[in-house]
C-alpha cells in the first residue's frame, strides 16, 4: 500500500491493550499518519488466561516503534478493570501530548481453555472485554465533550460478536457474549455522542495473527471440536488475516475519510460472517 | 504515478455526474484508469433531469485533468447487451479490469405501495436492482480470467437496510441490492475477487436536490425548498449534518477497493452518519 502521509497529522490516540497484537499494530499504523499516541496495557497475566500475555518488555517495543516514526507516546502500565488505574494513565497522557482525538478500546483477553477450566474465565473475559471498553470510552469521553472538536472512537469486537461462535466453555461463552455487548455499547455511544459529532464504529475481525490466537493453548482449543474449526474457516481463501489489517479498517473510520460514518459495524473477516 | 489503486482500472456505472463521477474522480486521483458508463438521459419514473452528455463529458476532462486514461460510453444498465459492449471495449484499451462501482440509479416521487404504479414499480427494479445484476455479470468472467482478484462495490442506500414510508419500491430495490451483495461475495471469494455495498444516507447530488424529494420529506408544504429539506433531511441522521457529501461515498469506495480492504467481503457498510441506528 502506498502511503498518503498524513492522515492523523495533530491529532492524539488512546489506545488499551497496545502492547503487541492489534494494539501495537494500530499505535504504529496510526503514528505511520501522524497521531501521538497514549499507549495502555495491563502487561501482567491473569490466571484465567491459559495463554502468556503481554509484559513490559512488550510495551516497550510498542514505544521503541512509534518513536521511530518520529511521533511521541506516553505508555504506561494500566488495567482497562480499574477505572482509577486507567484514568490517571490517561490524564498522564493527555498532560504530555494533549487532549484526545481518538479512542481504540483494543483490550482483550481470549480466555479458552480444554479440561480443567477456571470457574473464573467467564467473570474475567467480561469484566475485561466488556466493562474493560466502557471503562475505556468513560475515561475518554468528558474531556472530548468539553472540548468540542469532535471524535472517533472504535471499539474492537470480533466475529463472536456477530454470530453464536466460541463454543461452549465458561470462557468461549463469556467472549461471544462480550463481544455482542460492545456492539450494544457502540450503537448506544454512537447514539448519545453524535450531538457532539463524536463518531463510534466497531470493527469485527475473524482470526488474527496475534499471540492470542497463535498459541499452543488456543489451537488446540480449536482442534478439539470440529465445529471451532469451521468458525473459524473463511470464505477467502486466507487463514487469518493480519493485525495491520484490522488497523487500516480503523484508519478509515477514525479519518477525515470517515467523517460521516457513525454506528456501524465493521467486520474484516475475510468473508466469514457471509458464508456461514 | 503512486496511489492507493495505482495501476488499477475500475469501471463505473452512473459516471456522469453526482456519486459516480465522484467516484471517478477520487480513484483516479488514486491511480486508477476509468471505464466510464452512464445512460446520459432521462429515465422514466426519474422526477427529475437525468444525466447529460455533456456532463459525462465533464468527467472524462476532470479525470484526464489527473493524467489518468479514461473510456466514456453512452450506455443503459438496463440493456446488458450495450453494458458488456462498453465494458469491453473499455477493457480492450485499457487492458485489465480491477473495480467494479454499480453506482447507476434512480430517486422517485413518494407514493404509498399500494398506489405504485405497475410501470413504476418495474422501471425502478430494472435500473436499481437488474442494472446492477447487469454491471456485475459483465464483469465477473473478466475479473476471474485476470487472475488477479478484485472489488466489487454495489450502491445500495439506508434504504437498503431498513424501511422508509412512500418510497417502497426504491427501498425493495436497494435491499435486494444486498441479497445480490452477498451472494455474488460468497460465490467470488475462492477467486479473491471481493463484493460489498454501500449504503449512503442522503447525498448532496442532483438525484435527491429537486422538488420531487422536497416533497417525500415536507409533504405539509405546497413547494418545498433545499432550505425547508434540510431540518427534514438532517432529522434522518444521527450525526448533526442534513446530507453528506460525494467525496464521503467516494472515500469509502476506495477504502473497498484498495489494498486496505484485502480481507473484507460481504459486507453492507453505511456511510449514513448514523441513519440506520437512529
Amino acid at each position: 500500500m502506498t502511503q498518503v502521509a498524513g492522515k492523523l497529522e495533530g491529532k492524539v490516540a488512546f489506545i488499551t491493550g497496545a502492547a503487541r497484537g492489534q494494539g501495537r499494530s494500530h499505535a504504529i499504523r496510526l503514528a505511520q499518519e501522524g497521531a501521538n499516541i497514549i499507549a495502555v496495557d495491563l502487561c501482567r497475566q491473569i490466571d484465567s488466561v491459559a495463554y502468556p500475555m503481554a509484559t513490559p518488555d512488550d510495551l516497550a517495543e510498542t514505544v521503541k516503534e512509534v518513536e521511530a516514526l518520529d511521533r511521541r507516546i506516553v505508555a504506561r502500565e494500566a488495567d482497562v478493570r480499574d477505572e482509577a488505574g486507567l484514568k490517571a494513565a490517561f490524564e498522564a497522557g493527555v498532560a504530555e501530548l494533549g487532549p484526545v482525538d481518538i479512542v481504540l478500546a483494543n483490550a482483550g483477553i481470549a480466555p479458552m481453555a480444554l479440561g480443567e477450566e477456571p470457574h473464573q474465565a467467564w467473570q474475567d473475559v467480561i469484566d475485561v472485554n466488556l466493562t474493560g471498553v466502557f471503562n475505556t470510552v468513560e475515561t475518554a469521553i468528558p474531556s472530548m465533550i468539553e472540548r468540542g472538536q469532535g471524535g472517533a472512537i472504535v471499539l474492537t469486537s470480533s466475529t463472536a460478536g456477530i454470530n453464536g461462535i466460541g463454543g461452549a466453555t465458561r470462557g468461549g461463552l463469556g467472549y461471544t457474549a462480550s463481544k455482542h455487548g460492545v456492539v450494544g455499547l457502540m450503537r448506544s455511544y454512537a447514539n448519545t455522542l453524535a450531538p457532539h459529532s463524536i463518531r463510534v464504529n466497531s470493527v469485527h475481525p475473524t482470526g488474527v495473527r496475534t499471540p492470542m490466537v497463535v498459541n499452543e493453548v488456543m489451537q488446540q482449543f480449536l482442534e478439539s471440536d470440529p465445529a471451532m474449526g469451521q468458525a473459524m474457516a473463511n470464505a477467502l481463501p486466507v487463514d487469518m488475516v493480519e493485525p495491520v489489517d484490522i488497523s487500516n479498517a480503523i484508519l478509515w473510520l477514525v479519518s477525515d475519510d470517515g467523517r460521516y460514518v457513525t454506528g456501524i459495524t465493521v467486520p474484516v473477516d475475510a468473508g466469514f460472517t457471509n458464508k456461514k | 504515478m503512486a496511489g492507493r489503486v495505482a495501476g488499477k482500472v475500475a469501471f463505473i456505472t452512473g459516471a456522469a455526474r453526482g456519486q459516480g463521477r465522484s467516484h471517478a474522480v477520487r480513484l483516479a486521483q488514486e491511480g486508477a484508469d476509468i471505464i466510464a458508463v452512464d445512460v446520459c438521459e432521462d429515465m422514466p419514473g426519474m422526477p427529475y433531469a437525468g444525466a447529460t452528455q455533456e456532463d459525462l463529458a465533464e468527467t472524462v476532462k476532470e479525470v484526464e485533468a489527473l493524467d489518468r486514461r479514461i473510456v466514456a460510453a453512452k450506455a443503459d444498465v438496463r440493456d446488458y447487451g450495450a453494458l458488456k459492449a462498453a465494458l469491453d471495449d473499455g477493457i480492450a484499451q485499457l487492458g485489465r479490469l480491477d473495480i467494479v462501482s454499480a453506482n447507476a440509479g434512480i430517486g422517485s416521487s413518494p407514493h404509498a405501495a399500494q398506489d405504485l404504479a405497475e410501470q413504476t414499480w418495474q422501471d425502478m427494479l430494472d435500473i436499481n436492482l437488474t442494472g446492477v445484476w447487469h454491471t456485475a455479470k459483465a464483469a465477473t468472467a473478466h475479473l476471474i480470467e485476470g487472475g488477479r482478484g478484485g472489488s466489487i462495490v454495489l450502491t445500495s442506500s439506508a434504504a437498503g437496510l431498513q424501511a422508509y414510508a412512500n418510497i417502497a419500491h426504491y427501498v425493495s430495490a436497494k435491499h435486494g441490492v444486498v441479497g445480490l451483495m452477498r451472494t455474488l461475495a460468497l460465490e467470488l471469494a475462492p477467486h479473491s475477487i471481493r463484493v460489498n455495498s454501500i449504503h449512503p444516507t442522503q447525498v448532496d447530488t442532483p438525484m435527491i436536490q429537486n422538488e420531487a424529494t422536497y416533497r417525500l420529506f415536507r409533504p405539509d408544504l405546497d413547494h418545498p425548498t433545499r432550505a425547508d429539506f434540510e431540518p427534514a433531511s438532517q432529522a434522518m441522521n444521527v450525526l448533526p449534518i442534513p446530507w453528506v457529501d460525494p467525496v464521503d461515498i467516494s472515500n469509502a469506495v476506495l477504502f473497498l477497493a484498495s489494498d486496505e480492504a484485502r480481507y473484507i467481503t460481504g459486507v453492507a457498510l453505511p456511510v449514513d452518519a448514523g441513519a440506520v441506528i437512529k
